[in-house]
């Protein structure tokens, strides 16, 4: 009987310890904002979402931000990074150094003169498997034209496995206009990609329903 | 009909014809154990169901037996406890206001001899006004008569004036003592006073203990009858279980209520202090922790209750000696004050993490931040609430007590409630079942109703030869 007894304390505690997580699952997400162009234009749409997704992530969630410019893949374009804090007040004011950060950058943004936009996303996929959020999101802010300088190799497929990636106001270039079925082939090409990858792949030109974003 | 079926291919109605005339032949081959095994079959479903109902019923009474059992029970308990409390207070009344009744009777006895004393000291003994008045007046007659004699008239006169001077001093002693007499009777207002006063409270103090006493005759008669078991006894119980369980039942919906409350002005600070990730169960650490802190003080609040000797859920408790009954009841009104200060403090980081919270949204939209006039009021609204909570809680632990006891006797009852359905209903199957075994008897004589005609014809028609028969054997 007391052996019987102790099973069953054991067992109860390997449940409370299991159901006990000191790290929550989180959303970890990665806003890529492409600084390319006339795209920089755009840039203050983007502050929005920056302060829209701060308003909606919690203690514990991950936050990154970078840009897309010529070579993307460089710890250098990742702007601000941050893991927030478990207490709620400290998350706040991580929140605010988080936005003065980024508010900082597009006050002083450069265009760049190539468009990597692999090479970001595979900066956040790294990014993101690193911190290990239980569920990622990627953000492309872009009108995902890649325009990759000479020497750059990126046709390779990339490993997406679990990431939400979320093309965001998508704006249509002057040959779209000419031909629209261009715009469409890249929105698909960019869909096959992520999707062979493992990923999954969504589109939100309205920024009305930016809420979506955190939809699942 | 399938093919293999038909008798006569090219003809498929003579076919079936010939397969009914078979199957009524058949069945009327078979009629007597058809009619068995229908009878046989409806019987055994008929009577296991009534068997079930009785079973049913059996049960229900045992219920039935055992719940009145514990309502009475229940009721002694209860009414040998306000008995207990009556004279308990009885006891204190009398101690109280009849304890120090030996002085007080020593106090009226004292007034009662001074307020004699004082009375028969001011008792009025007058001086004999007639007698005085007629010396006075044949002294007046002499002087007029002595008028010639003047000597005599001198003496006579002197007499007068003596008379008339003892007179005036004895008439002033007279009055001065009455005035004296007059000034006792005054002090004595306030003794009367005393006297009446202290009659009042004891008879205050013997008409309440003489209405208590009736108190307890009622309760006595009540007690009477729930040891007599008697049918009226159990009926006002159940009746009174009923309404307690009613009241309780919404009372507790509203400390619920206050609990969801007290849960949603300690949730969000908990996650300062226990982290806002972590998970327990599929549940987040901090809205655990919250709810571990309103249960300990829900807890503690039951236990207080015991040690005061309100409630009775734990029979450990109250059986406790005094000094060590008392001792718990500081710790545990120790341990909510503690809590209700830490919740205090907590409603009062809510309100801080609150304001934060609208201060980055206002950032983030962009809008200059501004500090509300009056903030102040929620803030202490919200910790006043935290404070009251905890101990408004305590009291759940009456509803409580009053909801368990009730539900054991209403649950019984609805218990019994659904076994006399439930016994009903196999009553009415196995009826059902034993009229449907008959009339499947007589579907079946009405199948094969051609040959039992036959039948019929047949044996009447031997029925009135053997007649014919016996007729001419008797007449030869």
């Amino acid at each position: 009987m007391k052996t019987q007894r102790k099973i069953l304390a054991t067992l109860m505690g390997l449940v409370l310890i299991s159901g006990c997580n000191p790290r929550a699952p989180g959303h970890g997400v990665f806003l890529l904002i492409d600084t390319s162009g006339t795209y920089t234009e755009e840039l203050a749409k983007a502050r929005a979402i920056v302060n829209f997704l701060l308003g909606r992530l919690g203690p514990g969630d991950s936050f990154g931000v970078a840009r897309i410019d010529s070579g993307s893949f460089s710890e250098k374009d990742i702007l601000v990074r941050m893991t927030f804090d478990e207490r709620p007040s400290v998350a706040n004011d991580q929140k605010r150094q988080f936005k003065q950060q980024v508010d900082d950058f597009t006050s002083r943004i450069s265009s760049s003169s190539h468009t990597d936009i692999t090479g970001g996303m595979l900066q956040g996929v790294e990014w993101l498997n690193e911190v290990g959020p239980g569920r990622k999101t990627i953000l492309v802010f872009s009108d995902m034209e890649e325009d990759l300088a000479a020497g750059q190799v990126r046709d390779f497929p990339i490993d997406m496995m679990g990431v939400d990636v979320i093309a965001l106001n998508v704006t249509k270039l002057r040959s779209d206009n000419v031909d629209p079925r261009e715009y469409l082939n890249r929105l698909q090409a960019w869909e096959a990609r992520v999707v062979d990858g493992g990923g999954t792949w969504r589109v939100i030109n309205d920024l009305e329903r930016i809420e979506a974003i955190m939809d699942n | 009909m399938p093919s293999g079926m038909l008798i006569w291919p090219d003809n498929p109605g003579l076919s079936a014809l010939t397969w009914v005339l078979l199957a009524v032949v058949a069945m009327y081959a078979a009629r007597a154990p058809a009619h068995r095994a229908i009878r046989g079959f409806t019987r055994v479903i008929s009577r296991s169901a009534r068997l079930l109902s009785h079973s049913m019923m059996q049960l229900q009474g045992r219920m039935s037996e055992r719940s009145r059992e514990i309502l009475l029970q229940h009721g002694m308990e209860n009414s040998d406890r306000q008995i207990q409390r009556e004279f308990e207070r009885i006891s204190t009344s009398v101690s109280r206001d009849l304890g120090s009744y030996p002085s007080l009777h020593r106090k009226l006895s004292d007034h009662v001899t001074k307020l004699d004393e004082d009375y028969r000291k001011s008792t009025d003994t007058p001086p004999d006004p007639p007698g005085w008045a007629s010396a006075l007046e044949m002294a007046n007659q002499l002087v007029d008569k002595a008028e010639g004699d003047k000597s005599v008239g001198k003496a006579i006169q002197a007499l007068h004036k003596g008379f008339q001077e003892a007179y005036d001093t004895t008439m002033s002693t007279y009055r001065q003592q009455s005035q004296e007499r007059h000034g006792m009777l005054k002090r004595m207002r306030p003794v009367w006073k005393n006297v009446d006063e202290t009659l009042i409270k004891v008879d205050g103090t013997v008409t309440g203990i003489l209405e208590r006493g009736q108190h307890i005759d009622q309760m006595m008669d009540t007690y009477r009858e729930i040891s007599g078991k008697t049918d009226r006894a159990e009926r006002l119980l159940g009746s009174s279980a009923l309404t307690q369980f009613l009241i309780s039942g919404l009372v507790l919906a509203i400390a619920c209520l206050g609990g969801f409350i007290n849960f949603q002005l300690i949730a969000l600070p908990m996650s300062e202090m226990v982290g806002a990730t972590s998970q327990l169960g599929g549940m987040k650490t901090s809205a655990v922790a919250a709810l571990v802190i309103i249960m300990v003080e829900i807890t503690m609040g039951l236990f207080l209750m015991e040690s005061l000797r309100i409630t009775r859920l734990f029979p450990i408790i109250g059986s406790m000696d005094e000094r060590t009954r008392k001792r718990m009841m500081w710790a545990t009104f120790g341990i909510l004050l503690t809590l209700a200060s830490i919740e205090s403090s907590l409603a009062y980081m809510r309100d801080l993490l609150a304001a934060d919270r609208a201060s980055l949204s206002q950032v983030l939209s962009g809008i200059q931040a501004s500090e509300p006039e009056f903030r102040w009021i929620p803030a202490v609204g919200q910790m006043v609430m935290g404070f009251i909570l905890p101990f408004a809680l305590t009291f759940v632990a009456i509803p409580l007590e009053s909801f368990v006891h009730s539900a054991r006797v209403v649950l019984s009852h609805a218990v019994e409630g659904i076994l006399r359905l439930v016994a009903f209903l196999f009553r009415l199957i196995g009826s059902l079942v034993r009229y449907l075994g008959d009339g499947l008897v007589n579907v079946y004589d009405i199948v094969i109703f051609l040959p039992l005609k036959v039948e019929e014809l047949i044996l009447s028609g031997r029925a009135v030869k053997t007649a014919t028969k016996n007729a001419d054997a008797a007449a030869g």
